[in-house]
């Protein structure tokens, strides 16, 4: 199937994608190493973590980050590591998948626009500073006809990048894999990739949540966008510091929560959903252990040293109490004193609306920091009415 | 060479179609994007700023590419598929078997990938740009919906292979749907619509019932996908997307500092 492409290599990179991979390699000490750092880094705990640090890192440090030279750097060391990573035969076996192209163009697309935007916003804001027009407003102010000038720019990309889909649909054949069987269960069974964000919050909630409540309120979040976003500045040109929440939370939002936990569950997630190093052989057996305790359990056990309690209200009453507490008295309480000025700024309905959308996006950190700690597995646990938070 | 050009240009057929000279005055082409209904989706004139690569990434308008693209191929992969349980996967496996150089079939399934991601870039630009801001407020909206709709496109196709990726990723899928709070029989507050120890919510008719039309991923899911992947979805996204470009330009234009 990849035999054409493998033909295009040289020989070192096509000699595992002949093989077709799985299994123990032998490696010189600094190779090993290098594999056993990343396997180490790329645990779902430290993965996240580490990536929330770099947004936080590359924000702050803007300046630094929207040079040139940086993300150059970044790139070819990307590409050093790729071509270092694909001669071991488990990394090469999940990156050569045929359906797999797409998430690595997604990666370098989403750095590199990201990058880009930065670049625009760092150079803005420098030039609004010293009262310069932005270089959208320079442009702006000039009006061109949209022929030819329009129409020849779209005929230019149409044609060149037609001739790279055909490349490419030459060069790699669309897989089809046996035929379908309603009684063999692949393992691991994935949703489309898309929707491998939302797959991996399975790990933190029940389908419920991760499956039917998150996706909702994604698609009702982005909507009310426009209407919550009473900022009127950033209107048509790239800015970090006009609207320095708005980005930061898109950015947190989309690369980390979206893009990145698609890339998680592309090439880290193996049989059983357990976590795969990106060197590691996806093993059937397996096994991560599952130590995860109730609210419940901790307060009625551990805390007052007795017995769970039957009815299934009385015993998750702490759940319930904390969640109530969270959604329906926290937003009251903090529009009375912390965001005084934003209930004033925003209005009651649109303050309302924000608080609740951004208090679920908020749950999902802190359900899984919980999990990592204290091995959380639900606040409110009631499997009795399928009702688990 | 000149003359025949001239010729051509000067005929009656020409005439009939181009109502308006060479394009190269500003009457002209003017007219150029005026009198032709695709062009005219355009304004006339556009700000220089915003036909630059380096603002727009130019993902709206791949976006919409991709698509064309995807209902071309997508039609020629239709005079060779049939969506029946025991035709589908062999008539897909005979696509790679029997054409020789067949590039259609990869050109739909890398397209639909790209859609996706470039769908999500836009989004991402239109939201870096602060694009959704007044007046752009209802296209952001139509947008969102166009961003689902490519999403149930995608995941629509996905099952017409009929292989054993298409059958349990859509498996996985849909099984959330079980979960829905009321509607599906796993989910919360489903036991609560049931009176007299009969449960109105349960397996054989909860909302992933309904997207299946069975109880798991069979014949009549394929046949529901089928539809709505060649007729129903795309024709809600086209009349979305001329929405869509009309708004663009009604807004103003791409958006730019005022
Ligand atoms: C099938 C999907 C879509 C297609 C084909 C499409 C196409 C386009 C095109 C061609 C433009 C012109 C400017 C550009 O290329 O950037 C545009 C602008 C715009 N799009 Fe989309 N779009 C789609 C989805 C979306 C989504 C998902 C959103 C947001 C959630 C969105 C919001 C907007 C807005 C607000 C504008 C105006 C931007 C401006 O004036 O700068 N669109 N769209």
């Amino acid at each position: 199937m990849l035999s054409t492409l493998a033909s295009m290599l040289p020989a070192t990179l096509a000699a595992p994608l002949a093989g077709g991979g799985g299994g123990p390699v032998d490696d010189g000490p600094v190779a090993a190493a290098i594999k056993h750092a990343a396997n180490w880094l790329t645990e779902p705990t430290r993965y996240s973590v580490a990536s929330i640090l770099a947004l936080i890192g590359v924000l702050y440090f803007r300046r630094f980050f929207a040079k040139v030279w940086v993300v150059t750097a970044f790139f070819v060391f990307s590409t050093a590591f790729f071509v270092f990573a694909f001669q071991d035969p488990n990394f090469n076996s999940i990156i050569t998948k045929p359906d797999n192209v797409p998430i690595i163009i997604l990666f370098a697309t989403v750095v590199f626009f990201s990058w880009l935007s930065l670049r625009r916003a760092v150079i803005n804001d420098e030039r609004t500073k010293r009262g310069e027009p932005t270089l959208e407003g320079e442009l702006a102010k000039q009006k061109v006809f949209t022929w030819p000038d329009l129409v020849y720019s779209e005929l230019i990309c149409i044609v060149l990048f037609t001739a790279a889909m055909l490349v490419w649909s030459i060069l790699i054949t669309a897989p089809i894999e046996e035929p379908a069987a309603t009684a063999r269960t692949p393992n691991p069974s994935k949703a489309p990739w898309y929707f491998l964000g939302l797959q991996e919050l399975l790990v933190y909630f029940d389908p419920w949540i991760a499956g039917v409540i998150l996706p909702s309120f994604i698609i009702v979040g982005l909507c009310a966008i426009p209407y919550i976003d009473t900022n009127p500045k950033g209107n048509g040109y790239y800015t970090f510091e006009e609207r320095p929440f708005a980005i930061s939370f898109f950015w947190v939002g989309f690369l980390l929560f979206w893009v990145s936990f698609v890339i998680l569950g592309t090439f880290l997630r193996g049989p059983n959903w357990s976590f795969f190093g990106p060197f590691e052989y996806w093993d059937l057996h397996k096994l991560e252990p599952m130590v995860n305790v109730d609210l419940a359990t901790w307060v009625w056990v551990d805390m007052l040293d007795k017995p769970r309690p039957i009815d299934p209200f009385v015993r998750e009453a702490p759940g319930i109490v904390l969640m109530v507490g969270y959604f329906l008295v926290l937003p009251p309480l903090l529009g009375k004193t912390v965001m005084r000025k934003m209930v004033a700024d925003m209005g009651m309905i649109r303050f309302n609306v924000f608080m609740h959308l951004f208090l679920w996006f908020v749950l999902i950190p802190i359900k899984m920091g919980l999990r990592w700690t204290v091995n959380l597995k639900y606040f409110i646990g009631m499997p009795e009415y399928f009702f688990n938070v | 060479m000149q003359k025949l050009f001239k010729y051509v240009r000067e005929s009656q057929i020409w005439k009939s179609v181009f109502r308006h000279g060479y394009p190269d005055t500003p009457r002209n082409r003017t007219l150029a994007v005026l009198s032709n209904v695709f062009l005219h989706l355009h304004p006339v004139k556009v700000r220089r700023s915003g036909i630059r690569l380096s603002y727009t990434w130019c993902m709206g308008g791949l976006t919409f590419f991709l698509f064309l693209i995807l209902t071309l191929t997508g039609l020629l992969l239709m005079f060779y598929y049939r969506p029946t349980a025991d035709r589908a996967y062999e008539d897909i496996f005979a696509l790679r078997e029997h054409v020789p150089i067949g590039v259609m079939r990869e050109m739909h399934r890398w397209g639909a990938h790209l859609m996706v991601i470039s769908v999500w870039l836009h989004m991402y630009r239109v939201f870096l740009t602060g694009s959704y801001k007044p007046p752009r407020e209802f296209n952001w909206n139509v947008g969102v919906i166009l961003l689902v709709l490519t999403l149930l496109l995608s995941f629509t196709g996905y099952l017409l292979p009929w292989d054993q990726l298409a059958v349990w990723a859509i498996t996985v899928g849909t099984n959330m749907a079980r979960a829905t709070p009321l509607l599906g029989h796993e989910g919360p507050l489903a036991s609560a619509l049931s009176f007299g120890g009969i449960d109105f919510i349960h397996a054989g008719d909860d909302v992933r019932f309904g997207l299946l039309a069975g109880r798991f991923v069979g014949e009549g899911a394929l046949l529901r996908f089928y539809v709505l992947h060649c007729v129903g979805f795309p024709l809600i996204a086209a009349t979305l997307m001329a929405v869509h470009f009309w708004r663009v330009r009604k807004d103003g234009g791409i958006s730019g500092p005022l």
